[in-house]
C-alpha cells in the first residue's frame, strides 16, 4: 500500500516528537547507477522521506546548481522510465521510506499522464510534486494520481495570498512544501524568524504537515526550521556535493551522509 | 479540431479568465510566480481600458516610434513573382528597426504605472533587448537583458547597442545557450526580485497574461493595416503572411483580422535545414502539445519530453515553443502554419534587397520566402501583405560570414 506511507511516516514522527528530514537529489545525477545506493545511504543517515528529482531540460524554477544536476542526469542517460525503475529497485530493500517524485510537467505529458501514474503505482512512488502545475491547471494527471492513491504535494510561497492558501490547502495531500524564500532553489538568505511567523499563519489554512525548503544549507538551518515546521527539505547543498564528486561518483553516497547526519542530530537535539 | 467558417466568425478570440486559448496557454508556473502574475494581470486588465494609459501609449507610438508604419506596394517584386500584388507592412521602419518596440513601450508603461523601477528582458536576436533598453533609457528605468551566450556571439552589434543604451547584458551559459535559456534565466531573476522588477517578455509566449498583453500591444500593426488596405486598394488583403518564432509580429498583424475569415492567414516557421531533419525550429509544423515556460502550447521535444535544441539561421526564430494563441488558431483551422528553410530565407533576403531596396531581417526573410510561393499561386488582382517585421542591418555580418566574406 503506497497510499499512506507519507501519512504513516508523518504520524510516527509526530508521536515521537521529531521532525522530518527530507533530502532532494536529482535521479541519475551524474549517472544512473549512483541513485539507488545514494537513496539507501540517505535513509541510513536519517532521511524520513526522499524527494527524487525527475530531470528536465528547462527547470526554470530551480537555480543553476539544480539545473546543472538535471543536465548531467540527462547527459548520463536518465529518462523518466529510468526514474521509475530506480524507485522499483529502491523498494526491493526499503518498503517503508516514502518517495516523492519532483519535477516538471512536460516529460509526464510525453509519457502520457495516465501511463506515468500507473508506473508510479507499480514502482512504489508515494507522492508527486509538479513544480509547474498549480491547482488552477489541474488536469488528467491529478485525476489519475488520486485514483492510484498518490499524494499530490503543492508549493506555497511567502507571496501566496490567504485565498490561494485555502485553494492549495484543499488540493495538497501528504504535506505542504513551503518555499521559504522569494527566489529559486539555492538562493542564499534564510530568515528563520520570518519563516516561523509565516508557518503559524499558514496553519490556519493548511491541515497537512508543513515542510520547508529553499535555503537550508547547514545543520543549524535544518534545526532552526524544524523547531517550527514539520520538516526540513534539503536540496541544493546535496546537489552541490554531487557536483563536486562527478569524477568520483562512488564516493557520493557517503558524502551525502556526511551532510545529512549532522542535520539529523541537530534536529533531534531540539526534540 | 477545425471549426466551420461560421463558428470562426463568431468567436471572440479572447482568453478565458485563467488565460487559456482553448486548451492552450494558462499559467503553468511555480507558486513563487503566481502572486506576481496575478498582480500583473489585475494591473493590465485595469489599464488596458484606462484612457490616460492608452493616450500615453498611442502618443509614444506616434512620436517615439514613428507610427503609423507605411503599407508599401512591392511593385517590382510583384511583377517578378508574377502573381498577386505584394505589399509590405513596414515595421522595419520603426524606431529600433522592428515591431518589437510596440510591445516594449506598452510593457514599460505598465512598469511605470505599476511603480517598478527595474525592468528585465530576455532576448534572442537582440531586437527585443534593444527595444527594451531603448524604452528603459527613455523612462529612466534600470535595465538588465539576458541573452544566450551563443546569441551574444552571433549578434554582437545588438549587444553593443544595448550597452550604449545603458543596459546590462548578461550572457547565459546554461542549456543550449540560446533564447530559451535566456528566458529561464530572466524568470529566475524575476522570482528573486519581484518586488521592484517588471519582466518585459519579448513575445506572445510565457504564462498568462503575457500572451494576451503582448498581442494587444502589437495589434496596432493589424489595426493600421485594416484602414491602410482599404485606403490603398479598397478592401482587406486576400492573405497575410508573417514569420513565427514566438509569434508576436504575426499575432499583432493577424489578430484584428481573425473574425474576417475572407482574409487567409499564414504563419511561417523556421524550417532550418528542412522539416524532415531534426534541425529546425518549427513546433507548429512538426512538434506536439506540451508545457514550456509557463504555458501549454506546441513545442519541440524528444520522446522523453526533454526540450529539443532547435536550429535556425535566424536567432529570433530559434525557439522550441510558440505563443499559445497560435497553437489554438492552428487547431481550430483559422491560421495556416508553414515552414521556410534557411536556404529559402537567404534567397529571399538577397532577392528583396536587390529588387526592392529593402534589406530584411533574417526572421522576416522566412515570411518573404513563403510570400513569394503564395503570391505565385494567386491572381494579379489579389493582394498579399507580408509583415516586414524587421530590418536586416543586424544580420549582414551573419550572412557575410555564411557566404565566406570578411567584413573586418
Amino acid at each position: 500500500m503506497s497510499s499512506n506511507r507519507i501519512q504513516q511516516r508523518m504520524d510516527a514522527l509526530k508521536a515521537s516528537g521529531r521532525k522530518a528530514l527530507i533530502p532532494y537529489i536529482v535521479a541519475g545525477d551524474p549517472t544512473p547507477s549512483v541513485t539507488v545506493p545514494a537513496m539507501h545511504a540517505m535513509v541510513e543517515a536519517g532521511a524520513d522521506i526522499i524527494e527524487l528529482g525527475m530531470p528536465f531540460s528547462d527547470p526554470f524554477a530551480d537555480g543553476p546548481v539544480n539545473q546543472r544536476g538535471a543536465e548531467r542526469a540527462i547527459a548520463g542517460g536518465m529518462t523518466l522510465r529510468g526514474v521509475l525503475d530506480a524507485v522499483s529497485e529502491f523498494r526491493q530493500k526499503d518498503q517503508d521510506t516514502p518517495v516523492v517524485l519532483m519535477g516538471y510537467l512536460n516529460p509526464l505529458i510525453a509519457m502520457g499522464e495516465v501511463a506515468f501514474c500507473d508506473g508510479c503505482q507499480a514502482s512504489g512512488v508515494d507522492g508527486l510534486l509538479i513544480v509547474d502545475m498549480p491547482p488552477e491547471e489541474e488536469g488528467s494527471l491529478v485525476q489519475a494520481a488520486k485514483a492510484r492513491g498518490l499524494d499530490l504535494i503543492y508549493l506555497a510561497a511567502p507571496t501566496t495570498t490567504d485565498a490561494r492558501l485555502a485553494t492549495i490547502g484543499q488540493a495538497t495531500s501528504g504535506y505542504l512544501y513551503y518555499v521559504s524564500l522569494k527566489g529559486i532553489t539555492g538562493s542564499s538568505k534564510l530568515d528563520t524568524t520570518e519563516v516561523s511567523k509565516r508557518i503559524e499563519h499558514m496553519r490556519q489554512h493548511i491541515s497537512v504537515p508543513i515542510c520547508v525548503g529553499f535555503g537550508i544549507r547547514t545543520a543549524e538551518d535544518a534545526a532552526a526550521i524544524a523547531s517550527t515546521a514539520d520538516g526540513s527539505i534539503v536540496g541544493t547543498v546535496l546537489v552541490s556535493q554531487v557536483e563536486a564528486l562527478v569524477n568520483d561518483p562512488t564516493k557520493i553516497p557517503e558524502a551525502l551522509q556526511s551532510i545529512l547526519k549532522p542535520m539529523r542530530d541537530a534536529m533531534d537535539a531540539n526534540a | 479540431m477545425a471549426l466551420t467558417e461560421h463558428e470562426l466568425r463568431s468567436l471572440d478570440y479572447e482568453p478565458d479568465a485563467g488565460g487559456h486559448f482553448g486548451d492552450y496557454g494558462g499559467r503553468y508556473v511555480s507558486e513563487t510566480l503566481m502572486a506576481a502574475l496575478s498582480e500583473l494581470d489585475q494591473n493590465y486588465q485595469k489599464l488596458k481600458n484606462d484612457p490616460d494609459f492608452q493616450r500615453e501609449f498611442d502618443a509614444d507610438l506616434a512620436s517615439f516610434v514613428g507610427r503609423p508604419s507605411p503599407l508599401y506596394h512591392a511593385e517590382r517584386w510583384s511583377k517578378a513573382v508574377g502573381g498577386a500584388q505584394i505589399y509590405f507592412k513596414r515595421e522595419d521602419l520603426n524606431h529600433t528597426g522592428a515591431h518589437k518596440v510596440n510591445n516594449t513601450i506598452g510593457q514599460a508603461l505598465l512598469a511605470k504605472y505599476s511603480g517598478k523601477p527595474r525592468v528585465i528582458a530576455e532576448t534572442g536576436a537582440g531586437q527585443h533587448g534593444v527595444a527594451t533598453a531603448t524604452v528603459a533609457a527613455r523612462l529612466g528605468l534600470e535595465c538588465v537583458v539576458y541573452m544566450g551566450a551563443d546569441d551574444v556571439e552571433r549578434q554582437s552589434p545588438n549587444v553593443y547597442r544595448m550597452k550604449l543604451l545603458g543596459a546590462k547584458v548578461v550572457p547565459v551559459e546554461s542549456g543550449s545557450r540560446t533564447l530559451k535559456d535566456a528566458l529561464n534565466e530572466a524568470m529566475r531573476d524575476w522570482v528573486t526580485n519581484v518586488d521592484d522588477t517588471f519582466y518585459i517578455i519579448g513575445t506572445v509566449a510565457g504564462p498568462a497574461p503575457y500572451p494576451q498583453l503582448v498581442r494587444d500591444f502589437n495589434a496596432v500593426v493589424g489595426r493600421e493595416l485594416k484602414w491602410q488596405s482599404k485606403e490603398l486598394f479598397g478592401k482587406y488583403p486576400d492573405a497575410l503572411v508573417a514569420c513565427v518564432g514566438g509569434g508576436s509580429n504575426a499575432i499583432g498583424m493577424f489578430y484584428p483580422f481573425l473574425k474576417d475569415t475572407e482574409v487567409a492567414v499564414y504563419g511561417v516557421e523556421a524550417a532550418g535545414r528542412g522539416l524532415s531533419t531534426n534541425e529546425h525550429a518549427a513546433p507548429l509544423c512538426s512538434g506536439r502539445p506540451g508545457v514550456l515556460h509557463g504555458a501549454k502550447t506546441y513545442l519541440m521535444d524528444n520522446s522523453d519530453g526533454q526540450i529539443a535544441h532547435t536550429h535556425s539561421v535566424s536567432a529570433g526564430l530559434d525557439y522550441p515553443g510558440v505563443g499559445p494563441e497560435h497553437a489554438y488558431l492552428k487547431d481550430i483551422g483559422r491560421a495556416n502554419y508553414v515552414g521556410a528553410t534557411d536556404d529559402e530565407a537567404l534567397a529571399a533576403f538577397h532577392e528583396v534587397s536587390k529588387v526592392e531596396g529593402i534589406i530584411p531581417a533574417l526572421e522576416t526573410a522566412h515570411a518573404l520566402a513563403y510570400t513569394k510561393k503564395l503570391a505565385a499561386t494567386m491572381r494579379p488582382d489579389q493582394t498579399v501583405v507580408c509583415n516586414m517585421s524587421g530590418r536586416g542591418d543586424k544580420d549582414i555580418f551573419t550572412v557575410a560570414k555564411m557566404e565566406g566574406i570578411s567584413l573586418t
